[in-house]
């Protein structure tokens, strides 16, 4: 039986970023409630994790845009397959918004925004307090939104695997069954 | 559009149900474990600074420790000296432009000059390069613990007693008793004065950091800033004058520039590093990396020291972090307290207002 799967780069971008995204949102997380010196080392990760979260998804957005994703299952109910494709470009606009949010934040704050090995990124925002705690806020927001919406997400994807087993999951672990 | 799969209902569906209820609850209570709901004990930036704004008071829009204080501009000029124990430009030699904030240690910003002996003087450099430095010293020898969890017992046992407005005498006795790394600051400042000034004190890192030369060797220091102008003694306030460091700062920089010189202390092998409640011993190797220049001063409710956080993990390439746990808290607490008021100053929704015609 043949099923139209994603080809080769996508899966490969998803299941990556997928790993980062994740360890993102932890480490992030972890950050802000620690006062022990993971504090620091956790801060000096996010900053570049973030960084590389960002590029990778222009690439895969450019890749998603050129490259349609398989159709759904045509008997899926169509609040189903309207979640779908919602909670999948929220997830794109979360990937790139959420590191814009970050970069722009430290700008506002006047923090000097360190990759590490003396790289420094120019800021992308003016020094405004009022700017920084707004960010800020939407940062911590966000990222909530953006661990939500990977629970919706790994549940739905699971329940294809499971309960639906109708290729959707399959879509996105193997290769074309052709 | 493409064919199912497998359409007929799969066997054991509750089973199946359950792994994937498993998973995404799973998920969610990893994430809560980390970002500390679940761990409600966890001592968090939050309780940190909790403790700090219910002993100092709520004052919106101000910081939760070293509330009260006053901007001071000018600059860096390094002589070349510490060229050789740290990579960073700063160092070299040349000007570099620095926004200074001197404060008095506590919550409350309207607090007497006099009803503490410490003054507290906090720097940010900024370099050509883009890289920053920003430290927090403090007019005293000795950080009183030596770590975060102690410095928050501390200030729940310091907690003013609602009935006296002053912290029960037994509690804070407990605490020193069952924390004998106090000893040193306590002696201290049994016999401590306040200042009559901010341009006459020499305020220390107290926390230890490394340097890191050319070489990529390492090595544990503490600095200070020793000021060229003399305390004179002379200038003790007038009785009931409750703002006068300001009014002294002003009145000085308006004849002449303030000047300290940024000394490195190194440690010995043995010297503690990872631990400010302890002082190390005179006499150790210092070297002059130059001077710090102070030319103007502005009110912290126009000044841009008002917005900056100096946080003390802030640092160029050259100068590292130690293991000293204070320094890494601080930076966690003061990023609390750097959103909590940055989000007052800005009337975010739910965030209290400044009372603007205090400040």
């Amino acid at each position: 039986m043949s099923v139209a799967t994603f080809r080769p780069f996508a899966r490969a971008l998803h299941w990556l970023m997928s790993i980062l995204i994740l360890t993102m949102l932890f480490v992030g997380a972890g950050m802000v409630t620690s006062v022990e010196a993971k504090h620091a080392w956790l801060l000096a990760i996010h900053r570049p994790l973030g960084i590389t979260i960002f590029v990778l998804a222009l690439v895969r957005l450019g890749y998603r845009l050129t490259h349609p994703a398989p159709p759904l299952p045509a008997d899926m109910p169509e609040w189903q397959k309207l979640a779908a494709h919602a909670s999948h470009w929220l997830l794109y606009a979360m990937m790139i918004a959420m590191p814009l949010i970050g970069w722009g934040m430290l700008s506002a704050g006047h923090y000097p925004v360190v990759m590490g090995g003396g790289f420094i990124l120019p800021p992308i925002l003016p020094t405004d307090a009022a700017l920084f705690a707004w960010l800020r806020e939407a940062h911590r927001y966000l990222a909530w939104l953006f661990f939500l919406t990977f629970l919706a997400h790994m549940g739905a994807a699971l329940m294809h695997g499971l309960i639906r087993r109708d290729g959707v999951l399959q879509s996105m672990t193997r290769g074309s069954a052709d | 559009m493409q064919e199912p799969l497998n359409r007929r209902e799969p066997a054991n569906t509750a089973w199946r149900w359950a792994v994937i209820g498993i998973a995404v609850v799973g998920a969610a209570a990893a994430f809560g474990y980390v970002g500390g709901w679940l761990a409600p004990s966890r001592l968090t930036p939050k309780r940190i600074i909790d403790v700090l704004q219910s002993n100092g008071g709520d004052h919106p829009g101000y910081r939760r420790n070293h509330a009260k204080g006053i901007c001071g501009y000018g600059y860096f000029e390094a002589n070349g000296g510490l060229a050789a124990f740290s990579s960073s430009p700063l160092f070299a030699g040349g000007r570099t432009p620095v926004v200074g904030r001197f404060a008095l240690p506590g919550g409350n910003p309207y607090a007497a000059d006099s009803s503490v002996p410490i003054r507290s003087f906090a720097l940010r450099f900024d370099l050509a390069n883009g890289e920053q430095w920003r430290t927090g010293m403090n007019a005293m020898p000795v950080f009183p613990v030596s770590t975060p969890q102690a410095f928050y017992d501390l200030n729940v046992a310091t907690h003013p007693d609602p009935a006296t407005g002053k912290p029960d005498p037994e509690k804070a006795k407990a605490f020193f008793t069952s924390h004998p790394e106090t000893g040193a600051f306590l002696a201290w400042v049994k016999t401590a004065k306040p200042a009559a000034s901010y341009v006459t004190e020499t305020y220390q890192s107290l926390n230890a950091f490394y340097l890191r030369d050319a070489n990529g060797n390492r090595r544990a220091v503490r600095w200070k800033v020793v000021p060229e102008t003399p305390e004179t003694g002379t200038g003790d306030p007038a009785a009931g004058d409750t703002d006068y460091l300001a009014a002294d700062l002003n009145q000085r920089l308006a004849k002449e520039p303030a000047r300290w010189h940024l000394q490195m202390v190194f440690a010995d092998p043995g010297d503690p590093v990872d631990d400010a409640s302890k002082a190390w011993p005179d006499g150790r190797k210092t070297v002059d990396a130059g001077v710090v220049v102070i030319e103007r001063a502005e009110p912290q409710a126009t000044g841009s020291c008002r917005d900056i956080n100096y946080d003390p993990t802030i640092l160029p390439r050259g100068i590292e972090i130690s293991g000293d746990p204070i320094i890494v808290a601080r930076s966690a607490a003061y990023a609390d307290s750097y959103l909590r008021r940055t989000s007052e100053e800005s009337h975010l929704p739910g965030a209290e207002r400044p009372k603007e015609d205090q400040r």
